[in-house]
């Protein structure tokens, strides 16, 4: 088994309509029944962590600080999950399931580099 | 590793936890800043739903909810007190560190949030507001129903219930303040608030949404307040309790009364057993605290009818006589044609279809029925009951023509059906 990291991103609209009293529901219930699934295989290694939408930005020799939020731009990290699967063909099928991709929404998957 | 996703979120968290999040953030911010409360809850939501998706649901949403939105709330606060004015209640308190903290820790103590969601109740009864727009405002505030849901549920368009409430939440920013429940007009707006609440339960109750969930949510919400108004003990009054045991007795029995698949069933053809024992005894108990003044209301005639019928084992082993003396001191407290056509029916019951038909041609404005179905579907199921079917079915067909939605159309129908046996 080798680890991958998805990354979920979507843009801020996208995101809030997915929280919308007439979709939150259906949105909570499709992530639960998916985050379930792939526990119950033993896909989980970490659940992970939304991330706040807020931020700053440090670059450069110089330092610059940029201030988030960055909220006009299209691809927000939203979030992220360590996954255990065989192997990047694996990974990128169990993400299939993945409710962002209902919306605009995507999944990057990463590896987790080996040593 | 354990996810520890332990159950489904559910169906109303939301709804219930908006009303009080908006209650306790509005004493902070001010009324004027209504607005930003509603963006602070619909931020806790957004969190919630974020993290929780990934982490797993906690053991006790509601309060995590409160403590995302007090943070969120000091976020606020801290970042726009020299930009923006808030409550003018909070005096100073905002002002420093060593206070504010304490301040919002004490907004949204249950005590607070309690006192809070009754002043908001109080503010959308304005008495410069529409009725509509009334029970729009306490629906979207205090029950955190979307304007979507609220137009669903009174089946009217999206846009109008939007256009209520935006009008709704004007007057509520322009007052400046909520409602003070120490003001000499406590008891008048009670009054109004008494109405609404009666609006919104028979929006439920008799409304127009086929769907039965759709119809027990506004009657559950209904309750709700009218048992947070009983807390408050000035405004515990009879007709507070009058109206309480009302909802009760006939929330007992909507599940018959309207069946899963938004059928209408006739009191006779409900399946008494089915009533629920729990509101009933609920409801009688209310009515008896209802009973502890000398103020006698429209309310408490009509929680007398709903409990005469609630008591009685049968149609036929109904007290008709009692009833019919009910709808008596009703028309004499507040007379109106739907009154006098329900104290008809009940005098049919109990002297027979003649004499029920009499009485319903002795209804002097009677023209004023004339658009309401059931005034006719009543002269119909009279005149089955002396065997004229083809009469009745004549007037089944007036009130097919003058129904409001489907639910009421295919009951209609169903009754016509009832005009055949009787020729066959």
């Amino acid at each position: 088994m080798s680890e991958f990291i998805y990354l979920y991103r979507t843009s801020d609209a996208d995101r809030r309509a997915a929280m919308s009293a007439e979709s939150r529901q259906q949105s909570m219930q499709a992530w639960l029944e998916w985050m379930r699934g792939l526990e119950a295989n033993g896909h989980i290694k970490n659940p992970g962590n939304p991330l706040g939408t807020e931020g700053r930005v440090v670059r450069g020799k110089a330092k610059t600080v940029t201030d988030g939020p960055f909220v006009e731009i299209k691809d927000l990290v939203l979030g992220y999950t360590v996954i255990e699967a065989k192997d990047i063909d694996q990974a990128v099928e169990l993400a299939n399931g993945c409710p962002m991709l209902a919306g605009e929404g995507s999944v990057e998957v990463r590896p987790v580099a080996p040593m | 590793m354990n996810v520890g996703i332990p159950r489904e979120l559910d169906d109303h968290l939301f709804r219930r936890e908006s009303g009080k999040m908006v209650a306790a953030l509005t004493r902070i911010f001010g009324v004027h800043n209504l607005d930003l409360a509603e963006d602070v809850v619909q931020d806790a939501f957004v969190r919630a739903l974020e993290v929780w998706r990934m982490r797993g649901i906690p053991d006790n949403p509601g309060a995590w909810l409160m403590t995302a939105a007090k943070n969120r709330a000091l976020d606020v606060l801290r970042r726009e007190r020299t930009a923006r004015t808030f409550a003018p209640e909070m005096g100073r308190l905002l002002d420093t560190e060593w206070t504010l903290s304490p301040a919002v820790n004490e907004a949204f103590d249950v005590h607070t949030i309690r006192d809070e969601q009754l002043r908001m109740m109080f503010s959308c009864c304005h008495p410069s507001l529409a009725e509509e727009v009334q029970v729009a405002l306490i629906l979207n505030i205090l029950c955190g129903f979307s304007a979507g849901e609220i137009a669903a549920a009174f089946l009217s368009g999206r846009a109008a219930v939007e256009k209520r409430i935006s009008r709704g939440k004007k007057t509520l920013a322009a007052s400046k303040r909520l409602f003070d429940l120490v003001d000499a007009d406590f008891l008048s707006r009670l009054a109004t608030v008494h109405r609404a609440l009666y609006l919104l339960f028979n929006e439920g109750y008799h409304g127009s949404s086929a769907e039965l969930a759709v119809r027990a949510d506004l009657c559950a919400e209904a309750i709700r307040l009218v048992m947070l108004l009983r807390e408050y003990t000035p405004a515990d009054t009879p007709a507070t309790n009058a109206l309480a045991a009302l909802m009760h007795l006939h929330a007992a029995r909507l599940a018959t009364r309207v069946d899963a698949d938004g059928e209408l069933n006739r009191l006779g053809d409900q399946d008494r057993s089915r009533w629920d024992s729990r509101l009933i005894e609920r409801g009688l108990a209310l009515f008896d605290r209802s009973a502890t003044g000398n103020e006698l209301t429209a309310f408490h005639l009509e929680a007398a009818i709903a409990a005469e019928h609630v008591r009685a084992a049968s149609l036929d082993e109904t007290s008709w006589e009692s009833i019919v003396a009910l709808y008596d001191r009703l028309l004499a407290l507040e007379p109106s044609p739907v009154v006098e056509l329900n104290r008809a029916i009940a005098v049919g019951q109990r002297d027979g279809a003649a004499a029920g038909l009499a009485a319903l041609n002795s209804i002097e404005d009677r023209a004023r029925l004339d658009a309401y179905p059931f005034y006719h579907a009543a002269i119909a199921e009279l005149e089955l009951e002396q065997g004229r079917g083809d009469s009745a079915r004549a007037h089944f067909a007036t009130a097919i023509k003058l129904s409001r939605n489907q639910m009421e159309r295919r009951f209609l129908e169903r009754r016509v059906a009832a005009c055949d046996a009787v020729q066959a």
